[in-house]
């Protein structure tokens, strides 16, 4: 080869598969005798359950099974799903079982399953199960649960607060005592959903034989579900299997443990037969995971010169009526807020409120870009008043890149406190700026006016702690028939592993990414696995596979050099074969050196060496590694219909070392669809019973190819010191600077109007309400 | 999202679909399946028969004649869209169609079938009350013509009796170089209209508007014409002070509001996109005379 792997825009391994229609999901997986579910959901926010007449039911021809929260297995009658990140600050853990016992608390949640010989059988008997509901008072928004009186989401709570927890900085009073500037802002965001192409899907089989479980799972991390499984059913490490084979698309939700996977496998254990369930859209809106709603009240004080002095608030934030993920997502929003400026004082407190809706959880960019919009819109209201140009005020507040590592002062959610490793932000605001002709924009503005047209321009900066922890691990083996496989819990779902792992790897071994298997997310390959969230696995896999293949390429010196008689030294890999520098005849192929580390049967091993030619790494980051972006667009606004337009959309970022830059502008362009559909479309409406009213992409508006702008990519590398392949995380970038930069960009295009923007998503409708009589425009 | 059990039916001809209806019960029409099959899957409807007109050729056809123009209800809309000799003859139908869904809903929707459903904000809908269309109904043993304003019954309901169906679609033909435009305003290209108007428009030598039309969509519950309106701009000289009055006379509409739109939001954008297209309108009838 001689080629470097690592860096090259190497197309992607898994492209041939899936644009040939070879992709192989979930729902594509057919086991012989298998058997189909659908669940009986409810219709209500909040109702006690009466009663459940099951037989209308199972007297329909190929009903097989109706099981309710009495049906189920002992051990899940006794234990609710288990919750894998408590915290202290978490008052109030809320956890379901696997069907409502007797008490549903969010429309869409599963109060029995019914298994059938087709799934349009399942689905026409389990509209005949007939579920006696009491409804009970239901709130929807997150204010209103924690108002006096509001009803509680689980009866008998005292409250709906499901966590509390300030985030700290310095002496916030201080800063704010003698500030010469203190503005205020109360901002409103919601985001919706991961709306992933594939919807979520598990397949149980029971082996009644071996009494041992194997499910497929359309997943971000085999690993975890399979943890959770242990924890539910009387099994051991050997008797519980989990496979997530191709998966189209996570973003975040896909990596939760949901009640209707132990429901499946329940299923599959009573009838003995392998049962499939397929989440459809209508499910997918429903009881998939969501982000929602968040409440800011907040206010920056500044000195004179525009330097932060303070910032201080409170969040409120829409939780759902079960805590999954704990405290994580909010977390992540507040700790995110100062992003790249030196903020001395800080306070916010964050109040997370159950409602009656389907918990909240990460969707890709984790609460983050909520943050950059909090804090760039406090940014823009500075400038504002102070009559300063935006970028100059980030300038004059960007911690700068001498000031490496840098200590924030607070928390982050992995549990170590937020440093900042390395980056240079002044000069990614400056790359996005000089790209998109900020220079220039005014004279452009203000020639667009006279022609009745209005243009604005918008900055999003964002740091982003990536490459969370704990681990993920790697196997890289060599096979007797010299083949190279890497094994690991890292679970693609569009991210491209298949290709970037196979590219660490193959610098090490002399060969192209054909020629190494990467093998993903199967709990029988590797014992340990985490799961592909929070653009960690380039940094935990890629580290992992990389200390792996240089341990396996050692050996694979070591046992040649024994069968060729000279220095390992003086050996190198090339095409599958390890050969003695400058004399390429001189050469054991991958195979006979692979079968001579596995010995022969009654033989002694020679040399004293391990067996085999395999290792596995589990790397483990001492903290995440924080890569940053700046956003900066261009709008158009037509103020008579408040139809927005991009005109332009440049995005710098800087995620470390890149391994493949295809990949990541992939991951980019994809990131900034999310962010513009956070900014302009996308919004997830419920009424106050807590009924969601957006159950369709009619109603739930994701960005279409059309409305997506081409994004102009700036790429910087700054290494990261944590990790031997100086990598940061790449899959949420594109998404968390994104909606500020555009919202700001509204706000300047309708500056000679006055309209101030607090509030993400904002709805042509909603800036004709802002820009008032002026909407009238040529009618007036 | 499957739907539930229905038997299913497959009529060659008008007759023999004329036929199943007399017989059978509960009963729904398959056109170009773009509303009814998400319709079905969700199970929002369940009806026990499915009748599937793609079958019945003889429902497929344009035909112009001097005072109107004709269309069989299964023409779909993608051969609309694509008919040189519409868009000679009556360009905003193309034009209109542009906003219909996507090409890949428009290759199977039908003009009958978008009549049929009477989504408020369908754009064949508006064309249809722009063009005082008239829609024949036929049924075993006979049929019968309805104007457009009594097809049209309520949100999502006509006329049309449960043994009867759309056979053919007939627009008032305009004279050539009139002026026309469509002006519609959804959240993104191909979404449901929030609002949408179009206009016809005949200059008479002396510049002032001889006749005009101008339909809402997406506003009410059933896409109306600006009738008192038009009548008092015929005689008009087009012009801002034309436009604007209009446009108010349009905001003054009774509109529809939901979870996502206000009604006022809606009437704004009537007045909004009313002064569009009256002007856009008149500016290309006064191009296409002088051509």
């Amino acid at each position: 080869m001689g080629v470097r792997m690592f860096g090259a825009s190497v197309k992607r391994k898994e492209d041939p598969a899936f644009l040939s229609g070879k992709g192989r999901y979930v729902d594509d997986i057919v086991l012989p005798n298998m058997a189909y579910a659908a669940f009986v959901r409810s219709p209500f926010g909040h109702a006690r359950i009466n009663g459940i007449d099951k037989s209308a039911a199972l007297a329909v021809p190929g009903v097989l099974a109706v099981l309710a929260y009495d049906d189920l297995p002992e051990t899940l009658k006794e234990r609710p799903l288990p919750l894998f990140v408590q915290v202290a600050a978490l008052s109030q853990p809320k956890m379901p079982y696997t069907l409502a016992v007797d008490e549903v608390r969010y429309v869409g949640e599963p109060v029995a399953v019914v298994v059938a010989e087709s799934r349009y059988i399942a689905e026409d008997a389990a509209a005949l199960v007939d579920v006696d509901y009491e409804p009970l008072p239901a709130v929807a928004d997150c204010l209103a649960a924690l108002a006096p009186g509001a009803p509680p989401v689980h009866a008998g709570s005292d409250n709906n607060v499901a966590a509390r927890m300030p985030s700290k900085i310095g002496d916030v009073e201080a800063a704010f005592a003698g500030a010469p500037h203190i503005f205020k802002e109360r901002i409103f965001q919601h985001r919706g959903g991961a709306f992933f192409m594939e919807c979520r899907g598990a397949i149980g089989s029971y082996d009644p034989v071996l009494n041992s479980l194997l499910m497929y799972i359309s997943s971000q991390g085999a690993h975890r579900i399979k943890r959770g499984l242990l924890d539910l059913f009387d099994l051991g490490d050997h008797q519980i299997r989990v496979v997530t084979p191709d998966v189209g698309g996570g973003f975040g939700p896909k990596g939760s443990l949901y009640v209707e996977y132990p429901a499946v496998a329940a299923c599959s254990m009573l009838l003995g037969r392998p049962v499939k369930w397929i989440e459809d859209r209508r499910e997918n809106f429903v009881a998939t995971h969501q982000e929602r709603d968040q409440y800011w009240d907040v206010e920056i004080a500044v000195d004179g010169n525009a330097k932060i002095l303070g910032v201080r608030g409170t969040m409120t934030h829409d939780n759902g009526a079960y805590t999954p993920w704990g405290i994580v997502l909010p977390w992540i929003s507040v700790a995110t807020v100062p992003g790249p400026y030196v903020v001395p004082a800080f306070h916010i407190d964050m109040i997370s409120v159950l409602t009656n809706k389907v918990p909240a959880t990460p969707v890709r960019g984790a609460g983050r870009p909520q943050a950059v919009v909090v804090m760039e819109r406090l940014m823009d209201r500075v400038a504002l008043e102070l009559g300063l140009d935006p970028a100059e005020v980030r300038r004059r507040n960007f911690i700068q890149p001498e000031q490496m590592p840098y200590k924030v002062g607070l928390i982050f959610r992995d549990g170590r406190p937020v440093t900042y490793d390395s980056g240079d932000y002044p000069a990614c605001q400056a790359a996005a700026l000089d790209a998109i002709g900020y220079e220039g924009f005014r004279a452009r503005q203000e020639k667009a006016r006279q022609e009745g047209r209005y243009i604005g321009i918008g900055i999003g900066n964002a740091v982003e702690g990536t490459g969370l922890g704990p681990y993920e691990g790697a196997t890289v083996r060599v096979a007797t028939n010299g083949r190279l496989v890497v094994y690991t819990g890292a679970t693609p779902q569009g991210q491209s592993h298949k290709t970037t792992l196979a590219q660490i790897a193959a610098d090490h071994f002399g060969v192209g990414i054909d020629d190494i298997s990467v093998e993903t997310s199967d709990t029988a390959t590797i014992s340990l696995g985490v799961g592909s969230f929070a653009a960690r696995t380039a940094v935990n896999a890629g580290s992992s596979v990389h200390l792996a293949a240089t341990k396996v390429a050692e050996k694979i010196k070591l046992v040649a050099a024994d069968m060729l008689e000279v220095s390992p030294d003086d050996l190198e890999l090339k095409d599958g074969f390890v050969h003695v520098k400058g004399v390429e005849e001189v050469r054991k192929s991958f195979r006979e050196v692979a079968v001579k580390a596995i010995g022969m049967p009654g033989f002694s091993m020679a040399g004293g060496l391990e067996p085999g030619l395999e290792h596995t790494a589990y790397f483990t980051p001492d903290q995440s590694t924080y890569a940053n972006g700046t956003t900066v667009t261009e709008v158009e606004v037509d103020i008579e219909t408040g139809r927005v337009k991009i005109l332009r959309l440049v995005l710098a970022h800087d995620c470390g070392r890149v391994i493949n830059p295809l990949v990541v502008d992939g991951q980019i362009v994809g990131g900034v669809a999310h962010g513009v559909g956070n900014a302009l479309y996308e919004r997830l409406v419920y009424d106050d019973e807590g009924q969601p009213l957006s159950t369709n992409f009619g109603e739930y508006l994701l960005p279409l190819a059309a409305d997506v702008p081409r994004v102009e990519i700036v790429h910087q590398e700054t290494p990261s010191p944590l990790n031997p392949l100086g990598i940061k995380g790449a899959g949420e970038g594109g998404t968390i600077p994104t909606t500020a930069s555009v919202i700001g960009a509204i706000e300047d295009a309708l500056s000679p109007f006055g309209v101030r923007i607090a509030e993400a998503p904002i709805s042509p409708q909603r800036i004709v309400e802002l820009l008032g009589e002026a909407a009238l425009g040529r009618t007036r | 999202m499957k739907p539930s059990p229905f038997t299913y039916h497959d009529p060659q001809s008008v007759a023999e679909t004329a036929a199943i209806l007399s017989e059978v019960e509960d009963c729904r029409l398959l056109a170009g399946g773009q509303s009814l099959m998400p319709m079905m899957n969700f199970r929002f409807v369940q009806p026990s028969n499915l009748v599937d007109l793609n079958g019945v050729r003889e429902l497929a056809f344009v035909r112009e004649d001097a005072g109107r123009i004709a269309f069989g209800a299964m023409t779909r809309q993608r051969t609309l869209e694509r008919s040189a000799g519409l868009r000679e003859s009556c360009p905003i139908i193309p034009l209109a169609l542009s906003h219909v869904g996507h090409r890949q809903t428009r290759a199977r929707g039908t003009i009958g079938g978008s009549l049929c459903h009477f989504d408020p904000s369908a754009e064949l809908c508006n064309l249809a009350a722009l063009h005082e269309a008239e829609l024949v109904l036929a049924r075993r043993g006979g049929e019968r013509a309805l104007p457009f304003a009594e097809f049209g019954v309520g949100y999502l309901t006509t006329a049309v009796e449960p043994d009867e169906f759309l056979r053919e679609v007939r627009f008032r033909r305009w004279p050539q170089g009139h002026g026309y435009a469509f002006e519609e305003f959804a959240m993104r290209h191909g979404d449901f209209a929030i609002c949408a108007i179009s206009c016809l428009v005949t200059l008479a030598p002396s510049g002032a508007v001889d006749d005009i039309a101008i339909a809402v969509s997406g506003v009410g519950a059933v896409p109306f014409r600006l009738g008192e309106a038009e009548a008092s701009a015929r005689g008009e000289r087009p012009g801002h002070d034309l436009y604007r009055a209009l446009a108010t006379a349009a905001s003054k509409v009774e509109a529809m509001s939901d979870s996502y739109v206000s009604a006022g939001y809606r009437q704004h954008l009537a007045r909004i996109l009313t002064y569009r297209a009256v002007k856009s309108a008149v500016e290309n009838a006064g191009m296409r005379a002088a051509a």
